[in-house]
C-alpha cells in the first residue's frame, strides 16, 4: 500500500491550473459536470469500472458502472428534455439516497438545467419556501414523499411535472409522470448542453439569520475544485471505496458524494439507511470502504455506541478518514485513533464555498480539535470583527475569511443579491464562523458569528423556526436559538410566550415540537421548550436572540444598554 | 397486540405517518433504519413515552437500535415501567 503523500508532493500538485489539465479543460471551452462524471470516464476506459454500489434497510443491493450511470443519466436527460424543461430552469431532487438521486443529478445537468437537490425529510413548510423562492419547473420525487408535494402544488404555479421515480401511473393524479430510470427505454447517446463555466449548475437553500433560506447557486466551473480537492484532501486512489455518509440533499452530499469521487473515476458506495452502528461496521467491513467521509455528529454516535462493537467487525480496510459539519471535537480524533487506528481528519467549508477551504492534509501533522490550514490555493483569514483588517495575533479570535475566486465559490444566493452583498468586507468573504490561528497557522473553530443554530452539521436558521412556532395556536411569541448539545454540537431550542387562556403543559410542548418536525424538518424540532413571560428585547421591540444563546452557553451577556427592562 | 404495543403504534401512526403516506407500520416496521424517525425525532418520541407511562428512559438506553420498531420501543416501555416499580 503506498504511503500517505508528504505534504510537499500535495502542495505542488495543487494549483486550479492542475485540475483543468488533468480534466481536460481549456478555459473557453463548455464544461458539463454531468459529461465530465460519465462518459468522460468511460472515455478514459473506466466505462466498465464500479462507480456505484447501493443498498438500502432492507438488504435490497443494486451496482452500476460507469457506462450504467453514463446511459442512465442520458435516459434521464432524455426524459426530460421531452418534458420541455429548458437550459436554466431548476429541476428539484427530493428523493431518498436512491440510485435515481445520484444518476439523476447527473441527468438533469446535462440538460443544460440546474439540479436543486433537497432534503427527503423536509416537511411541507420547508420545500414550499424552497420551490416558491426557486420557481422550480419539475421535481423528482418517491411515492412515499409524494403526500408533501400534493399539499402544497396548487401554490406553485412554476411546477409543471411532478415525476415519481418508483410509481405507475395509474397510482398518480394529474400532472404526475411516472419514470422507471432502470425499465426505461435505455439512451446510448445524449449530447450533454454545451454548458460554459459560469453556467449555473447546482442550487443549494442554506439557512441564514434572517429571513427565510438562500439559495447557494453554484456554477460547472466548480467541478475543478471538488475534482481536486477529493482527490488530495480525501486523498482518493483509483482503487478505493469511497463511503460519504453524507444524504446528497446537502452540499456534501453533491460536491463529495457525487461530484468528487465521480469526476475522479472512483467506486463509491452507499448505504440508504438510517443510523445504526452494527450495520455501519458492517457495511464498511462488507464492501472493504478504504476512505470514508464522515460527520462529528455520526462520529460521538458511534463513541457513544462503545469500542466494543468496532472490534467485531474486520474494519482493516479503511486507510483514510475525514469528517465535516461541525468541529471535529479532540476526544473524536483521540478515539478514532484508538479504535480505527487512525484519526479523522477534520475538513471545513460550507455551501458558499462549494468545495473544502481549511482541512487536515493526509500526512499533515494534526492537532486535535484544529480544523488544519488552509487549502493551497485558498487564501484564508482571522479578521478583526470591527475593522475587518487580518489580525496579527496567535490566538485571537476573529471572522473566518477568504479571499475570493476559488473555483466553487458561489456566484450568489437566488433572487437575494443584497444578502450575497452583505458576505463580503474589505475584500474578504465572511464565512459567518469566528475562530483563531495559532502560531503554526492551524485554525481553531470557536462558533457562529451569527444566531444560526448548527445542529449536527446542517444549519437551521431561526426564523424559519420561529414562523413555523408562530402558526401553533398558543404560541404568542418565539425565540428560536442554539443549546450545546453532546451529540449534535447545538440543538434548537425554543422560547415561548402564550396567548391568553393557554397554560404550560407537557401536552403542549409535545404538540409543538411535533408541529414543527412535520412542517420543517426533524432536525429544526426544538428539542427543548421553555415557557416564559417576556422574552427579551430592544427598546423598539425586536426580540434579542443573543441574550438567550448566551445564557444557553453560559457566555456573558455583553452590552445590554439596548434591551428594554420588563 | 398489547396495550403498550397498541398506543405506540397508534402514536408512530399518528405522528410520523402523515395522511397520503401509504406505509403500513407493524410491529416490527424499522423505524430509525427505514428513515420514517430519526435520531432528532426520537426526542419528542421519547417525550411522548416518558409522559404517557411516567417514566424516565436515560440517554444511554434510548439508542437507535432501542426505538427502531414499535416492537423494541414496547419492550423499553415495559423494562423501565419494572425498573419504577422496583425503586418505589
Amino acid at each position: 500500500m503506498r504511503a500517505p503523500p508528504s505534504c510537499e508532493e500535495v502542495s505542488s500538485n495543487l494549483s486550479w491550473d492542475v485540475a483543468q489539465q488533468e480534466l481536460g479543460y481549456r478555459p473557453g471551452d463548455p464544461i458539463n459536470i454531468g459529461w465530465m462524471c460519465s462518459d468522460r470516464i468511460c472515455q478514459l476506459g473506466l466505462a466498465n469500472k464500479l462507480a456505484l454500489l447501493w443498498e438500502d434497510y432492507q438488504g435490497t443491493k443494486k451496482q452500476f458502472t460507469y457506462d450504467n450511470v453514463r446511459i442512465f443519466s442520458n435516459t434521464f436527460a432524455e426524459f426530460l428534455t421531452d418534458l420541455g424543461i429548458q437550459p436554466g430552469e431548476r429541476v428539484c431532487l427530493f428523493l431518498d439516497r436512491v440510485p435515481e438521486l445520484y444518476i439523476g443529478f447527473l441527468g438533469i445537468l446535462k440538460t443544460g438545467a440546474v439540479a436543486q437537490p433537497l432534503f427527503s425529510a423536509f416537511g411541507d413548510e420547508s420545500l414550499l419556501v424552497r420551490l416558491a423562492d426557486a420557481g422550480t419547473c419539475a421535481i423528482l420525487t418517491q411515492k412515499k414523499h409524494l403526500y408533501k408535494i400534493r399539499k402544497i402544488r396548487n401554490a406553485l404555479p412554476n411546477l409543471r411535472h411532478v415525476i415519481v421515480v418508483d410509481a405507475d401511473s395509474a397510482s398518480l393524479q394529474e400532472h404526475e409522470t411516472p419514470f422507471a430510470m432502470e425499465r426505461a427505454p435505455q439512451v446510448e447517446h445524449f449530447p450533454a448542453y454545451p454548458t460554459m463555466a459560469e453556467s449555473p449548475s447546482v442550487l443549494h437553500y442554506t439557512s441564514g439569520t434572517t429571513g427565510q433560506p438562500k439559495g447557494a447557486q453554484h456554477v460547472h466551473y466548480s467541478i475543478i475544485a471538488q475534482y481536486l480537492t477529493a482527490k488530495w484532501v480525501l486523498d482518493l486512489r483509483p482503487d478505493d471505496i469511497y463511503w460519504c455518509n453524507a444524504d446528497p440533499g446537502w452540499v456534501t452530499g453533491t460536491s463529495y458524494g457525487i461530484i468528487g469521487p465521480w469526476s475522479n473515476g472512483i467506486t463509491q458506495v452507499v448505504l440508504d439507511s438510517g443510523f445504526n452502528a452494527e450495520k455501519w461496521y458492517e457495511f464498511i467491513e462488507q464492501y472493504g470502504v478504504t476512505v470514508w467521509y464522515s460527520a462529528p455528529t455520526a462520529i460521538r454516535l458511534l463513541m457513544k455506541e462503545g469500542s466494543e462493537v468496532v472490534r467485531k467487525h474486520d474494519l482493516s480496510s479503511l486507510r483514510h478518514l475525514a469528517s465535516v459539519g461541525e468541529p471535529l471535537n479532540p476526544e473524536a480524533v483521540l478515539w478514532s485513533q484508538e479504535v480505527f487506528g487512525r484519526p479523522f481528519h477534520d475538513t471545513f467549508w460550507q455551501t458558499e464555498t462549494g468545495c473544502i477551504v481549511i482541512t487536515n492534509l493526509p500526512g499533515m501533522p494534526i492537532k486535535p480539535g484544529s480544523m488544519g490550514k488552509p487549502f493551497p490555493g485558498i487564501t484564508a483569514s482571522v479578521l478583526d470583527p470591527k475593522t475587518y483588517e487580518p489580525g496579527n495575533r496567535a490566538g485571537a479570535s476573529g471572522l473566518i475569511a477568504l479571499r475570493p475566486g476559488w473555483p466553487s465559490q458561489i456566484r450568489g444566493y437566488w433572487n437575494n443579491p443584497k444578502g450575497f452583498e452583505a458576505k463580503f468586507r474589505n475584500g474578504w468573504y465572511l464565512c459567518g464562523d469566528r475562530a483563531s490561528i495559532d502560531r503554526d497557522g492551524y485554525f481553531w473553530f470557536m462558533g457562529r458569528d451569527d444566531d444560526v443554530i448548527n445542529t449536527g452539521g446542517h444549519l437551521v436558521g431561526p426564523f424559519e423556526v420561529e414562523s413555523a412556532l408562530l402558526e401553533c395556536p398558543a404560541v404568542a411569541e418565539s425565540a428560536a436559538v442554539a443549546k450545546p448539545d453532546p451529540v449534535n454540537m447545538e440543538v434548537v431550542k425554543a422560547f415561548v410566550t402564550l396567548k391568553r387562556g393557554f397554560q404550560p403543559s407537557d401536552d403542549l410542548e409535545l404538540d409543538i415540537m411535533n408541529h414543527i418536525r412535520k412542517r420543517l424538518s426533524p432536525l429544526a424540532m426544538p428539542q427543548e421548550i421553555e415557557f416564559v413571560n417576556s422574552l427579551p428585547k430592544t427598546r423598539s421591540g425586536k426580540i434579542v436572540r443573543r441574550i438567550l444563546r448566551c445564557k444557553e452557553f453560559n457566555e456573558p451577556l455583553g452590552d445590554l444598554s439596548t434591551i428594554m427592562e420588563d | 397486540m398489547d396495550e403498550i404495543t397498541k398506543a405506540v403504534r397508534g402514536y408512530i401512526i399518528r405522528e410520523y405517518v402523515q395522511e397520503g403516506d401509504e406505509r403500513e407500520i407493524t410491529e416490527t416496521t424499522p423505524l430509525i433504519s427505514s428513515g420514517l424517525v430519526d435520531s432528532f425525532s426520537m426526542v419528542s418520541l421519547l417525550r411522548f413515552l416518558e409522559k404517557k407511562y411516567a417514566i424516565h428512559i436515560p440517554d444511554s438506553a434510548a439508542t437507535p437500535e432501542a426505538f427502531d420498531s414499535v416492537e423494541r420501543i414496547a419492550a423499553l416501555v415495559r423494562r423501565f415501567q419494572r425498573a419504577e416499580v422496583g425503586s418505589l
